[in-house]
């Protein structure tokens, strides 16, 4: 269970990037953290990836409190980040230090088998397409066997038809260990694929606006009808997150107008 | 339904990819003719030259034709006289070239690393970069004397700074988004150092290491103008001296192919280091 306690984050230069989130996510349930542009899901990722401090709050993993990195969450970034020095084999062994060299080996080439890449083990990761350096990125983080997998628009920068085949990927992995995920995307088709709660942010300061438990049954098919209703129902709260903080002025203004009228 | 279809796409995408792949190395390995263009141009010189000076357009005394240059230089190498200077020259590059080399990553890597550091140590070797290295030299031969090793302190500062330079600016220029990712594996500050900031550094630190071989020569010269007996700025000095134009160009020569030489000699053992990099760089 990972449990975000009055989660806050405001940077050096004043920007309230999050302000007061509480959410708890259980084990081997998938979020999707789903928003506009700046309402801090990024920063919210890196608190609990350990890579920036919490202003206020607390993290806490099956009741211990996370202040770092920790080796029970893995992390996979927008960008695929790979280790252009080191062959697709090593950078997804990267993480894999405490191991023995033929358990590091099996669980790298089981991986490889995995996301379909297993006749690339031995290429540098300039040699791949960016899809495939993603599928690496995602491989590297749940060799380690990661309680809780996060993922930045992991997929943001890929066409949709690889995307679909991404998240096959995805729930490939995802199946043999079933970790938590918390995963962040811009896209509602995405969000619905994948997770079992969407989390809908707000942005200035970032907050959550809403969350809507998508209790559609796995695989899911994405032409049926219950897909369609849980889209729109996604995009209607996100409309309503993307719409209020231009409608409160708005109200503010009806009501001082009334004011004056009376 | 589209899950179907894409994993089947995936498939063949990987059957071709297996297929393709082809052995880079070999490839590679290939000898590519259209290097020999480059030595068109001399060729084309040298025989204009050489034609002028027969024809009697040009006068060769002061300005000796390719042949005469070439015969300097293989008189020189038959009495065993070239192999002397060059050994002389060669070795005075190498020590002060390691001596400047180790300073130089050692103290850019001290600056690159740490901002205390940067901050005591930057300002200060700034300000004695802007010194011209030269200018060292009247002291280095109070203090070292006239012999060895006033020479190879000279190169050594010569070689020092470019190198100094390079490698703090390659830490500083490290990817963050990198580092991270070794963060978040919890890699202890030894580990990020070996794991990620060495190799991140290696091809900044290369092209280092290549000005810094390229200033050791420079300042070879100059080193041996301070008063030599051996070495192929004394053959320079010598050549002026007893106006002989045709062993000054043998001299000039002999550099330009030594420094090529080893120039080549450092890409080629530093290759395997930098062999992942993704830049056109690697035709040069
Ligand atoms: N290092 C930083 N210093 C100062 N402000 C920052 C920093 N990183 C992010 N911010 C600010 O915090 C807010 C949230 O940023 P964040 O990157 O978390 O957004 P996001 O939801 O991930 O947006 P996107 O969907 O565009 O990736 C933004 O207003 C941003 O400008
Ligand atoms: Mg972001």
């Amino acid at each position: 269970m990972l449990e975000l306690e009055h989660l806050s984050k405001i940077y050096a230069d004043g920007t309230r990037a999050l302000s007061d989130i509480n959410l708890s996510v259980r084990e081997a349930e998938i979020v999707a953290l789903i928003g506009g542009s700046g309402c801090g899901k990024t920063t919210l990722l890196r608190l609990i990836a350990g890579l920036d401090r919490a202003s206020a709050g607390a993290i806490r993993l099956d009741g211990e409190r996370l202040t770092g990195p920790h080796p029970a969450v893995g992390i996979v970034f927008q960008e695929p980040r790979l280790l252009p020095w080191l062959s697709v084999f090593d950078n997804i062994a990267f993480g894999l230090d405490g191991v023995s060299a033929a358990e590091r080996k099996g669980r790298v080439e089981h991986a490889l088998e995995k996301i379909g890449l297993a006749e690339h083990a031995r290429r540098w990761p300039r040699d791949l397409s960016g899809g495939q350096q993603q599928r690496v990125a995602i491989a590297r983080a749940f060799v380690t066997n990661p309680k809780v997998l996060l993922l930045d628009e992991p997929f943001s920068a890929i066409d949709a038809f690889t995307r679909a085949s991404l998240h096959e990927h995805l729930l490939g992995l995802w199946e043999e260990t079933r970790p938590t995920v918390v995963l962040v995307t811009h896209d509602v088709q995405e969000a619905v694929t994948l997770a079992d709660r969407a989390v809908v942010m707000q942005p200035k300061p970032g907050r959550i606006f809403d969350e809507l438990p998508l209790t559609l049954s796995r695989p899911r098919d994405k032409t049926g009808l219950p897909f369609e209703t849980s889209v729109r129902r996604v995009l209607t709260a996100l409309d309503h997150s993307l719409n209020t903080t231009q409608q409160k002025p708005q109200r503010e203004r009806d009501r001082q107008a009334a004011a004056l009228w009376w | 339904m589209s899950g179907q279809a894409s994993s089947q796409a995936w498939s063949s995408q990987k059957g071709a990819a297996a297929l393709a792949a082809p052995p880079l190395a070999e490839k590679r390995r290939a000898f590519d003719g259209r290097v020999l263009l480059g030595f068109l141009l001399p060729i084309v010189i040298a025989l204009l030259w050489e034609a002028a000076v027969v024809f009697g357009l040009a006068e060769g005394r002061l300005v000796p034709p390719p042949s005469r240059i070439l015969g300097t230089l293989w008189a020189l190498a038959e009495t065993g006289e070239l192999w002397t200077h060059v050994w002389a020259t060669l070795w005075r590059i190498l020590v002060g070239f390691v001596l400047g080399a180790v300073a130089g990553i050692v103290f850019g890597a001290l600056s690159g690393s740490s901002q205390t550091v940067r901050r005591i140590l930057d300002p200060t070797l700034q300000a004695l970069r802007a010194i011209p290295s030269i200018a060292w030299v009247p002291l280095f031969i109070l203090w070292l004397g006239i012999f060895e090793e006033s020479k190879v302190a000279l190169i050594a500062v010569g070689v020092f700074f470019p190198i100094y330079l390079g490698i703090a600016g390659a830490i500083l220029s490290v990817d963050r988004k990198l580092v991270e990712v070794g963060q978040v594996f919890r890699l202890s500050r030894f580990q990020l150092a070996k794991r990620i900031l060495l190799p991140a550094v290696l091809p900044e630190a290369v092209i280092a290491l290549r000005s810094g071989l390229g200033l050791g020569f420079m300042f070879v010269v100059a080193a041996e103008f301070m008063g030599a007996s051996e070495g192929l700025g004394y053959l320079l000095v010598d050549g002026q001296q007893m106006g002989k134009p045709d062993q000054i160009l043998a001299a000039i020569i002999a550099f330009a192919l030594l420094g090529k030489i080893a120039d080549s000699l450092l890409v080629l053992l530093t290759k395997p280091l930098v062999r992942w990099q993704d830049t056109v760089r690697e035709s040069l």
